[in-house]
């Protein structure tokens, strides 16, 4: 494996998001009542913030050496 | 014969040894005067010291042995320095001999008269 | 239709695609052309993390308590961004160390200890196997609830007999047998299943296609999209809850927890260390599955909550259970081909959970277990026997058999109880104590031993009694009153309110207990201990894994062992045949051609080790090997001199480029020394060669007068005179020459008198004007001074000062013009200092010429030809005695327009000359 400081250091941040978006207070903002296109808000925020997630992982692992 | 010396003592000296033994001697204090004094007077030796002024004993020894006019004419270096490498430069510029200073009066005398009488090469 | 026959047809038809593609992954394994060599079988086969309880209990548990599940799918998510620094260095621990599981990596972690094995295993039996008979009682209900279709009906709750007369017991032992025949075909030292691994990628597949499949036909087939779904579903008060995070803080507690939970799960699980570990081809595969897998996860859980929902509302009432809304809606739909699809999709996900659990499950058992054991028991006189690897197989396909026979048990009597239901996070939690012992392990290298088994006893313990126990009570088999009453009836003691603690939810209670027992014993031992030898080097092995590039154990090994002995050791587990196999490749890697060759070193015995630890584990093989061979003990204190080398290497080699670098300046620096001395050495022979002329010069004269005055008695009388007064002069010359010389050098080597006094610079210029006035008129040169009225007294050598004067004059007349010569002289004061000009008209000095002058016996032109004017002396004296007193000496000087030696004499300042001791002189 290359093991660019980079990235490592970019997933451990990426991790230290993650904390926060799936976590309290944060989740807490999303609890409530009211609906994004009929989608109620704590499942559209999880699940948007869960793609967001997974895809900023990609870019940290494929995006290499720069 | 031709002595080619700037110290005057040590010329002084010469003239009166070799005039002593016989021979006709003309002086030159530097290089280009001794050049200048072999192609007129074209002598059968040189005394030729090393360091002259103006132009060195080597190159006086080499213009020599380029002329063809002083073919016959032999040379006697003399060095004050003991450096082999002047030594070796001197005979292979076509020298005859070589003496190091101080030299023994009777000793060059001999030579002069072994150069003299042996035929030129 | 859909008739019992088909199902299992199908069923069978399925396991046998799976046995085909396990066939075909091994044979092309054999052949060297792996087809698991890629990120995205990795990936999916990492995916065995979902079992049937994703594929039907996600559905279940969102429909009591809506997202809540999802903590468990985030958490894995979180974790793979930290796999970079943590599972990598897991993998290549595991690799360079041979390590075949989770009970192995630990116990090779802490100094090979067999017992440290033995409680991972243990831990990991009691653990796991409900988790086991979980993913049966999936595969029984799937299966009895596909049988009665087009009805949907519950199956009986009532138990049927025992064994034989039990579909499931059927289960599990099919089960066991793709298990041992994939799983324990031959002992293998790395313990890596390709074709199995290929099996269980492509179980991935079919249940992420089948749990799409009806999630997209729930949503958009039985309604119009998530928002149709969503919004009948918040028409219903019960339902609308689900949408939302219930407000109590104590739900983000278990929301945190359960992170957590899986955050270790994915890593620590028996399955999960093995496919992403042991089975792991290709490290660079890790990169790839940091994103892909949780986007696998991701896609496997979009659908949850709609078919959730979608569940509730159809089956209205509660008769049907949530957890089998995946099969029941696509049934309650007449879709025979979807249940069916759906049907094989929860078998997938099962049988995948069963089978690679079961295997991790069986080495270990095998390893630490049992083997230990039996090597210790004389009485089977194991040592004796030539070929062992036979007896080896059949433990592990006995623990197999035992292992699927103990779920199947459990899953008999649990029943329906609480104990099975919610055993998924029990599991969990009883995994995730392994976290301190290994990730301390593995960036700590002061954990212990002791401190590990004490930290797992501890976290086991309270695991036990928090949250086992009372799921034991809960599904009756306890007395209900250990949970209200506590053991012993002490209040405080109430497993799920351990010392009064309330407010929080049974795991998350569980969690802070254990990790607070577990945490504190292995970092509170491990501190107030010493670590043995061979601790401390595992230690170092895997603390630094990824700073070493080949981490050897052999190392921290000594002692006197024979090869035939080694040979023999390693057939009686892996079998003769194997064994010479891998001593010939060994043989071949360090270029020699045949065994005998071989020389039994450090390497040897250590490559022998980790190929047993490959089929026995670390710490049965390193008894093993013990056993024997001679070994030496290494202490404590060798151990750690071993490590220090090491890690000094890199400092070492830093301190070498440093040292080169350093070498090299210094080699430019002689370079540089080295020139100098030639060039000194240079000057030298010009100044002994110098010397010799003008020694010879004078001597030469004297010579030639004497033996005339010796060979002409005759000579008159003035003659006489003439060549007497020329020896006399050249007599002279040379004492004045010899005189020089030794001058010079008693100046330069600091060795010369000086008699200093206040002296009127002004006297000694009117001295020696008078001094040379004979000379300067027999040469008619003019001489002019010119001074101040008064100077300022300095202290000095009047002597030298004189000699200095004398010098610089007589140079000057040296070189003045021979008509028309005129030399002046001037004195001058400056602000602390007298200054002396001596100016001619003569010849001038090139400026080439102008700092050589300064030199011994350097004048200008070639020494070699040119003959010196003067000894060459004078000048190089004459700037020693400046300098001596503090000043300067220079030259200003154009060719043709004369020069002006000047130089200069400080008034006061401390010179040398004003020390008392030579004033005294």
């Amino acid at each position: 494996m290359i093991r660019s400081g980079v990235t490592g250091q970019r997933l451990a941040a990426l991790f230290l998001l993650g904390c926060l978006l799936f976590n309290y207070p944060l989740l807490s903002l999303f609890t409530g009542r009211g609906e994004i296109f009929g989608i109620p808000v704590l499942y559209a925020y999880v699940f948007a913030a869960w793609a967001l997630f997974i895809g900023l992982m990609a870019l940290a692992v494929e995006k290499r050496g720069d | 014969m031709l002595i080619a010396e700037d110290e005057p003592s040590i010329v002084l000296s010469l003239e009166f040894l070799l005039q002593g033994a016989g021979y006709e001697v003309t002086t030159a204090r530097d290089g280009t005067a001794a050049l200048r004094m072999a192609e007129s007077t074209r002598p059968d030796l040189i005394v030729l010291d090393i360091m002259l002024p103006l132009l060195d004993g080597f190159e006086v020894c080499r213009q020599i042995r380029a002329n063809a006019l002083l073919g016959h004419t032999r040379i006697l270096m003399l060095t004050a320095r003991g450096h082999q490498r002047a030594v070796e430069k001197s005979l292979t510029l076509g020298a005859d001999a070589y003496m190091t200073k101080p030299f023994s009066t009777r000793e060059l005398v001999l030579i002069i008269n072994e150069l003299l009488s042996s035929p030129a090469a | 239709m859909l008739t019992g026959a088909t199902i299992v047809l199908v069923s069978f038809a399925y396991v046998g695609l799976l046995f085909a593609i396990a066939y075909y992954g091994d044979k092309r394994a054999d052949a060297g052309r792996s087809i698991i060599a890629n990120p995205y079988i990795y990936v999916l086969s990492l995916a065995v993390y979902c079992t049937s309880w994703t594929f039907y209990g996600s559905v279940g548990r969102a429909a009591t308590s809506g997202i809540g599940f999802l903590p468990i799918y985030l958490g894995p998510t979180l974790m793979a961004a930290l796999w970079w620094y943590v599972m990598l260095k897991i993998i290549r621990i595991s690799k360079a160390n041979r390590i075949t599981s989770i009970a192995d990596f630990i116990a090779s972690r802490y100094g090979k200890s067999q017992m440290l094995g033995g409680l991972v295993t243990i831990i990991l039996v009691i653990g796991i196997v409900p988790y086991i008979s979980l993913q049966l009682k999936a595969i029984s209900t799937s299966f009895s609830i596909i049988l009665k279709y087009p009805e949907v009906v519950m199956p009986d709750k009532a138990g049927a007999a025992l064994f034989l007369g039990d579909n499931t017991f059927y289960i599990a032992m099919l089960l066991a047998a793709f298990t041992i025949l994939f799983g324990t075909r031959h002992l293998d030292a790395t313990e890596r299943h390709e074709g199995l691994v290929a099996a269980i990628a492509f179980e991935s597949v079919v249940k992420l296609l089948a749990f799409i499949a009806v999630g997209l036909f729930v949503t958009f087939g039985m309604y119009n999209g998530f928002g149709d779904i969503f919004t009948r579903a918040a028409e219903v008060p019960q339902l609308y809850a689900l949408l939302m995070l219930g407000d109590a803080s104590g739900s983000y507690t278990t929301w945190a927890s359960f992170t957590f939970l899986s955050m270790m799960a994915i890593m620590f699980l028996p399955r999960q260390f093995q496919v992403t570990v042991v089975e792991n081809v290709n490290e660079r595969h890790l990169n790839k599955a940091i994103w892909l897998f949780p986007l696998y996860l991701f896609a496997i859980n979009i659908f949850v909550l709609p078919i959730a929902l979608g569940g509730l509302m159809h089956f209205q009432g509660g008769s049907v259970d949530a957890d089998t809304f995946v099969l029941t809606l696509p049934i309650a739909q007449q879709q025979p081909i979807l249940a069916l699809f759906v049907f094989i999709g929860g078998l997938s996900a099962a049988t995948g959970m069963v089978i690679v659990e079961t295997i991790a499950l069986s080495t270990m058992v095998c390893n630490d277990l049992i083997m230990p054991v039996l090597l210790r028991l004389k009485a089977l006189r194991l040592n004796e026997k030539i070929d062992l690897s036979g007896l080896f197989l059949a433990i592990r396909r006995g623990a197999i058999v035992f292992i699927l026979v103990l779920g199947y048990l459990y899953f008999y009597f649990a029943g329906e109880a609480y104990a099975l239901v919610s055993i998924g996070l029990i599991s969990f939690s009883a995994v995730a104590q392994f976290a301190p012992a290994i990730i301390g392990g593995i960036f700590w290298k002061s954990g212990t031993r002791t401190g590990a088994i004490c930290g797992l006893s501890a976290g086991f313990l309270v695991w036990l009694y928090t949250l086992l126990l009372p799921s034991f009570a809960k599904s009756g088999w306890l007395p209900i009153t250990f949970l209200s009453e506590g053991i012993f009836g002490l209040d405080l003691l109430r497993p799920q309110q351990l010392f009064g603690l309330s407010g929080l939810d049974d795991i998350s209670h569980c969690l802070f207990w254990s990790m607070l027992a577990n945490i504190g014993c292995y970092v509170g031992i491990s501190l107030l201990q010493k670590p043995s030898a061979a601790e401390h080097s595992q230690a170092n092995l895997f603390v630094d894994a990824l700073k070493q590039s080949s981490t050897s154990g052999s190392r921290f090994w000594r002692g006197i062992a024979s090869v035939d002995d080694l040979v023999a050791l390693l057939g009686r587990f892996l079998g003769p045949k194997r064994a010479r196999e891998a001593f010939t490749l060994y043989a071949r890697s360090r270029g020699e051609k045949t065994i005998k060759a071989l020389v039994a070193d450090a390497d040897l015995v250590h490559y022998t080790e980790s190929l047993l630890a490959g089929a026995i584990g670390s710490a049965s093989a390193r008894a093993m090997v013990a056993s024997v061979v001679d070994e030496e003990p290494l202490g404590i204190d060798e151990v750690m001199t071993i490590i220090d080398e090491a890690s000094q290497v890199l400092a070492y080699s830093r301190q070498l480029e440093q040292k080169s670098h350093e070498l090299e300046a210094a080699t430019n620096e002689l370079r540089d020394a080295n020139h100098r001395l030639q060039e000194l050495d240079r000057l030298k022979d010009d100044f002994i060669s110098t010397v010799t002329h003008e020694l010879r010069t004078p001597l030469t004269s004297i010579r030639a007068f004497s033996e005339i005055l010796s060979d002409n008695p005759q000579l008159d009388t003035g003659q006489r005179e003439k060549f007497l007064g020329i020896i006399i002069k050249e007599s002279e010359r040379l004492t004045r020459l010899i005189n020089q010389v030794l001058d010079l050098s008693k100046i330069e080597s600091g060795n010369a008198e000086w008699h200093s006094s206040e002296i009127d610079m002004r006297e000694v210029l009117d001295d020696s004007v008078t001094a040379v006035s004979q000379l300067f008129s027999e040469q008619n040169i003019a001489l002019e001074t010119s001074a101040p009225s008064v100077v300022p007294p300095i202290v000095a050598d009047r002597d030298r000062l004189m000699q200095v004067m004398l010098n610089l004059l007589s140079n000057a007349a040296k070189f003045c013009e021979r008509q028309d010569g005129r030399v002046i002289v001037r004195l001058t004061q400056e602000q602390d200092a007298l200054r002396i000009d001596v100016i001619d008209n003569g010849i001038g000095i090139s400026p080439g010429d102008q700092e050589v002058i300064f030199d011994k016996f350097r004048q200008v032109g070639d020494t070699l030809t040119q003959k010196p004017m003067g000894s060459g002396l004078g000048l190089a004296i004459t700037r020693e005695i400046i300098s001596h007193f503090g000043g300067k000496l220079w030259v200003t000087s154009s060719p043709g327009a004369g020069s002006t030696f000047s130089f200069t004499l400080p008034l006061r300042s401390g010179s040398k000359f004003q020390v008392p001791s030579s004033r005294s002189k």
